[in-house]
This record gives C-alpha cells, sequence and structure tokens, in this order.
C-alpha cells in the first residue's frame, strides 16, 4: 500500500511543486529577445513589400496608367489575343501530357523494384537543373534548319522550331519534373498494399486505379498540376529560344509582353504581363487550398501505415 | 474447398523463399502457417492469393482440384487479410466492406439494396454497425482488423486468407480476436490460412499447425500434435520455451552428465553418439533432496512468482541456465529461496540425435 502512495507522490510532485521560475527559463531558451523578433519580422516584411508587392502593384499601376480603356484596348489587340490564345493552347496540350507522365513515373517508380530506379528518379529532375534557354536549344539543335532533323522535316514540310510545335515541346522539356516530383514521394509512402486488397477483391486494373489510387494521390496530383501549369504558361527562357518571335503566330503571352516592352509600349507591355500576375495569384490561393489538403492526405498516410 | 499445394518453389533474386512446399488444407480447416520471420509463410499465403507467382515449372495449387496457375488474383474468389489492413483510407467502412461487390461487372454485381443489406450483415457480424460512417483514420487497430476480415467476406471467397492478421495489435485485443475469429470460423465454416510468428496464437486458434522454417515445411499436425510431438529440434525450439541439455547416446540409454533417462527409446546405437535433449520447463520436477530418480543438482538463481505459474531460473552445476516453471501450490509447499541447492528431475524429455527423432 505504502508503496502505492509512493509512486502517485512521485507522479506528481514535480508538476505541482515546480518552481515558477522554471517555466519561464523555458521560453525564453527557445525564444528570442522581443525587439529581435520584432526587427526580423519586419525586416521580412520589408524586403517581401520591397522586391515582390511593389513590383507587383507597379505592373498594375503601368497597365493603367492611361486608364481603363488602354489597358483594355491593349488586351484585345489581335496579336495579345493571339498570344493568350496559344498561351492556353500550349498549356492545354503540356499540362495533361505531363500529369500522364507524371502519374505513369511516379507509379513506375513507387511501386515497382527495377534495375536504374536511381537513375530515372534523377533523370526526372534534369530539367530543374537544366537551364531553360539550354532546354531551348537542345530543340534548335535537334529540330533546327542546321540540326540533326532539320533537313529531313523539312524537306517534309513539317515545321517544329519556330512554330507551336517547337514552343510545345520546349515547355513539355521544362514543366516535366512537376507531377512526377509531387507524387513519387506520396506513392512511396502509400505502398502498394492497398492496390492489392482491390485486385484480390476483383477489382481490374483500371478500377484499381480509379477507385483506390486516384483518390489517394488526388490533392497531391492537383498541387503538381497547379505548379506545372503556372510554368507552362510562364515559361521564358525555353520558349524564347524556340518560337521566334513571330507576331500573332509564335508569340506566348510571356514573350508577347517582352516583344511590346521593348517596343517602348509600357501600357501595352504592362497589360499582358498583368494577365500573368493574375495567373501567379490565383496559382497561389489555389496552391494554398490545395497544399493543406493534400497534407492531410499526407498525415492519412503516416496514420495507415 | 480444399487446397492441395505441391511442389511450390519461389526464388526472389538469389534467396529461395520457399523450397517445393507440399501442403493439403482439407475443406473446412482453419491453418496456421507458424514460422520466424524469413520462414517464407507470408510469401506462401500470398502465392495462393495469386500476389506472387511460384518459380516457373515449380509446381501446382489446386483449389478443390482445380489448378489455379492461370488465375489472377482478382479471380480466384479468395479473401485476403492484409497484415496492416490494407483499408481504403478515403472510404468509409461502408464503402470498404461494398468495395469486392461495387467492382463486380454489372451481370454479376448485386443490386443496391442487396449491398447495403449483405453490407449490414456483415456490419452486425464484427459488432461494428454504429461506426458504417466512419474512415479508417477514425477506427482502433482491433476495429480496423475486423473492417478488413468483413470487406474480405463480403465477396463470399472460396478460402479466407490472413497475412499476420493480429500482429500490430496491443496483447488484450488480440486475445479477443483471436476467439473472435475461432469462433466465427465455427460458424462460417470457411477454408482459412493464417500466417503467425507466434506459436501460442498458432496453437491456440488454428486446428492444424503448419511449422515452416528456411522455406521449408518442418511438421504439420494439430496442435497437440506438434506441441507434444515434435518432428526435430527445429519445432520443438519454437514452440514454446524449452532447456537444451547435451549428452550422449550409450546402446539404448541416453546420458545426460552422470544421469541416465529412464524412458528407454526403442532405437539402439551401437556406437557412442552425442545427443541433444530438450525439456519443457513445466516438465523440470524440483525436489529439496535425491530421491532416487535420475537428477542433477542446481542452485535457485532467481524465482519470479507473479503470473499463474512461477517461473525460477536455475543455474545447474556446470553453469548452464535451467528455467522451470510449477504451479502456485508446488512452489508454496516447496518455498524455495535464492541460493537454495535443488535437485532437478526431468519429467519428459525429447532426445534428438543428429538429424533423428528418438
Amino acid at each position: 500500500m505504502s508503496v502505492e502512495v509512493q509512486d502517485i507522490s512521485m507522479n506528481l510532485e514535480p508538476v505541482r511543486y515546480e518552481p515558477p521560475g522554471s517555466a519561464r527559463t523555458a521560453e525564453r531558451a527557445i525564444a528570442e529577445p522581443r525587439w529581435v523578433r520584432t526587427l526580423l519580422i519586419v525586416a521580412v516584411w520589408v524586403f517581401l513589400a520591397l522586391f515582390l508587392l511593389f513590383p507587383l502593384v507597379a505592373i498594375f499601376a503601368q497597365a493603367l496608367e492611361n486608364g481603363v480603356s488602354a489597358y483594355w484596348a491593349a488586351l484585345t489587340e489581335p496579336d495579345a489575343v493571339a498570344s493568350i490564345k496559344l498561351t492556353l493552347l500550349v498549356a492545354a496540350i503540356v499540362v495533361p501530357l505531363n500529369t500522364l507522365f507524371g502519374i505513369v513515373a511516379a507509379w513506375t517508380v513507387a511501386k515497382f523494384e527495377f534495375v536504374g530506379k536511381s537513375v530515372l528518379v534523377t533523370l526526372i529532375d534534369l530539367p530543374f537543373a537544366v537551364s531553360p534557354v539550354i532546354a531551348g536549344l537542345i530543340y534548335v539543335l535537334v529540330f533546327g534548319m542546321q540540326g540533326w532533323f532539320g533537313p529531313w522535316l523539312d524537306e517534309h514540310g513539317i515545321k517544329i522550331i519556330f512554330a507551336v510545335p517547337g514552343i510545345v515541346l520546349a515547355t513539355l522539356f521544362v514543366t516535366l519534373p512537376f507531377v512526377a516530383r509531387e507524387l513519387i514521394p506520396l506513392m512511396q509512402a502509400q505502398g502498394v498494399e492497398e492496390e492489392e486488397a482491390a485486385r484480390v477483391l476483383g477489382a481490374s486494373a483500371f478500377q484499381t486505379f480509379r477507385r483506390v489510387t486516384l483518390p489517394n494521390i488526388k490533392w497531391g496530383l492537383l498541387y503538381g498540376i497547379i505548379l506545372c501549369n503556372a510554368r507552362a504558361m510562364g515559361e521564358f527562357g525555353a520558349v524564347s529560344v524556340v518560337s521566334g518571335h513571330i507576331r500573332g503566330l509564335t508569340n506566348t503571352v510571356p514573350l508577347h509582353a517582352e516583344v511590346l516592352y521593348n517596343e517602348y509600349d509600357s501600357v501595352g507591355a504592362f497589360a499582358v504581363a498583368s494577365l500573368l500576375a493574375f495567373l501567379a495569384l490565383a496559382t497561389l490561393i489555389l496552391k494554398t487550398v490545395v497544399e493543406s489538403r493534400s497534407r492531410r492526405q499526407m498525415s492519412d498516410t503516416g496514420v495507415g501505415a | 474447398m480444399s487446397i492441395e499445394i505441391r511442389n511450390i518453389s519461389k526464388t526472389f533474386g538469389q534467396f529461395p523463399a520457399l523450397r517445393g512446399v507440399d501442403l493439403d488444407v482439407p475443406t473446412g480447416e482453419l491453418v496456421a502457417l507458424l514460422g520466424p520471420s524469413g520462414s517464407g509463410k507470408t510469401t506462401l499465403l500470398r502465392i495462393l492469393a495469386g500476389l506472387e507467382q511460384p518459380d516457373p515449372g515449380s509446381g501446382s495449387i489446386r483449389f478443390h482440384g482445380q489448378d489455379v496457375a492461370a488465375y489472377k488474383a482478382a479471380e480466384r474468389g479468395v479473401g485476403f487479410v492484409f497484415q496492416h489492413y490494407a483499408l481504403f483510407r478515403h472510404m468509409t467502412v461502408f464503402e470498404n466492406i461494398a468495395f469486392g461487390l461495387r467492382v463486380r461487372p454489372w451481370r454479376q454485381r448485386p443490386s443496391r439494396q442487396e449491398i447495403r443489406e449483405r453490407v449490414t450483415r456483415l456490419l452486425q457480424l464484427i459488432q461494428l454497425e454504429p461506426l458504417a460512417r466512419r474512415y479508417p483514420a477514425q477506427l482502433s487497430g482491433g476495429q480496423r482488423q475486423r473492417v478488413a476480415l468483413a470487406r474480405a467476406l463480403a465477396v463470399e471467397p472460396r478460402v479466407l486468407l490472413l497475412d499476420e492478421p493480429f500482429g500490430a495489435l496491443d496483447a488484450k485485443v488480440r486475445q479477443d480476436l483471436r476467439r473472435w475469429l475461432r469462433r466465427l470460423h465455427d460458424e462460417i465454416q470457411v477454408t482459412s490460412v493464417f500466417v503467425t510468428h507466434d506459436q501460442e496464437e498458432a496453437l491456440e486458434v488454428a486446428n492444424r499447425v503448419v511449422v515452416m522454417n528456411q522455406g521449408r515445411i518442418e511438421q504439420t499436425g494439430a496442435p497437440d500434435e506438434v506441441f507434444h510431438h515434435p518432428a526435430n529440434e527445429f519445432v520443438m525450439n519454437f514452440l514454446g520455451n524449452v532447456n537444451v541439455f547435451q549428452g550422449r547416446v550409450e546402446g539404448n540409454r541416453t546420458f545426460f552428465g552422470p544421469m541416465p533417462v529412464e524412458d528407454a527409446h526403442p532405437l539402439s546405437f551401437s556406437a557412442r553418439m552425442a545427443a541433444r535433449g530438450f525439456v519443457r520447463p513445466h516438465e523440470l520436477e524440483l525436489a529439496r533432496s535425491a530421491n532416487g530418480h535420475p537428477c542433477f543438482p542446481a542452485r535457485v538463481a532467481h524465482v519470479n512468482a507473479a503470473g499463474p505459474q512461477v517461473k525460477i531460473e536455475l543455474i545447474a552445476g556446470d553453469g548452464e541456465r535451467v528455467d522451470v516453471e510449477m504451479a502456485q501450490d508446488r512452489y508454496q509447499q516447496l518455498r524455495l529461496a535464492r541460493g537454495e541447492q535443488v535437485f532437478v528431475t526431468p519429467r519428459n524429455m525429447k532426445v534428438f540425435v543428429e538429424d533423428y527423432q528418438i
């Protein structure tokens, strides 16, 4: 009996009789003085305002300098409309393709063991490591007039460089890793047991993918698609190399903005740029929403495993 | 639905997981595949389910006389319960159980109403009706395991396969679930095979135990058969705590030190041979003085009287540790204290000479 009493008091005493000072000491050990904290927070905000917020405001200020009607005119001018259409077209081709690639690549890496797996994972990251300009030049080298397949393509009347196919290829290359990068860790964490369970229960491969795999990766996939789309629409370097800057034909929105800027049409340039700014803001908002969802999916995975 | 496994082998890279396994599971039995990790038990289970393919040309698996090699996992009509449940985390308990019915081709798919009824019946069976709308993450381990079982049963499998069904649960829940599985099997009588590394679990739940080691089956038999008549040293060792004594065979008697073992065995060896004697802790008798029976002296090193059986640790004359278990009332009679000398008599000893059991 006496042992039990002793046990209880030993459990309670440290909590009950803790000197009031010790808690404060613990707090101080992890927190900087108040003025340091304030200074750091202010510094971050000033920095952000100066380099991010201010330019963003400047874009809209410049775009609306000559009033809303001039802004609207710059956006509805035929070359601008053509560039918007081209950008949307490129994104409409590239995003689904890279989504498909991302799912297939992540599936392959996460669910199978094979020789050269680590090489594959590294290769997927290559577009992140390579400068976009190089990516563009690769395609010029391969498909350009002086390139390997250029003469043959020319003979057959196929235009890739300085045409839409080249822009699509360059954008594909640059945005390749986004979806795969997002899905590989998620799928690896989830393992194959649920898919196996579905197969044993009689589900076909397609049913297993649609009813088990896809719902499990839904948010991560969406997150990857949003990032992929943002980059596909905003890509400048690689596209610039292969596009040829033909107004109304091979200019995407970022290229069109640059062309206008070089012609001292600052209202036009910033009006077009404001579209990209809107895209960025929309992406940020979507990203924040989806990110919290996908994090939940990740933590569910942790609980499940 | 009976299962016949003939000469099945499986190699992963260089590692032979199964080496020519033969096994028959009669209809309606509840069989335990028991063995240490790496013994091939889970591989065998996954091959039965069609989740792994046996080595090409290695043998055959028949369900009720029908070779299933050509059937994929989806077509074998097996229910599989995974070690970590593998519940679909984005589906409710209800949807998890209904999954196997919903993915059927529409000709064979039961109506919505039928699915609802069948799932509700299964929810009653696993006593989780009120939790039908919960998600797996909101369930306890034991509840998840029951849902996994209900999901496997929903498709009315011909064979139920369970991979370490209670492995990830704590001791108390495990006890309850074991009994529950036993009762459930009595009720639905589906041929079942479960994998475990816990000998107690295998002996308690199964009506036949298959002891596996290094990709081979060491022994198959009823629980009391494998426990009391182990085929070899491995089985003896694996099925519970055991004391090992080094000895020798002379003629038809076995000696351990100066102590002869009375149970004369039918075989007689002309030469002197090394032998190993195995005695379970509860088959050792302790006495304060030598009483004419073959015995050896030892000193009491430790006594643990908490629990239904008193566990006593002895140090024999040669420094060997000997574990003894005895009933509480016997211990009360003896009143042993640490450091005291006692005399130990084996009541029952299994003697193995090389590979032969005597």
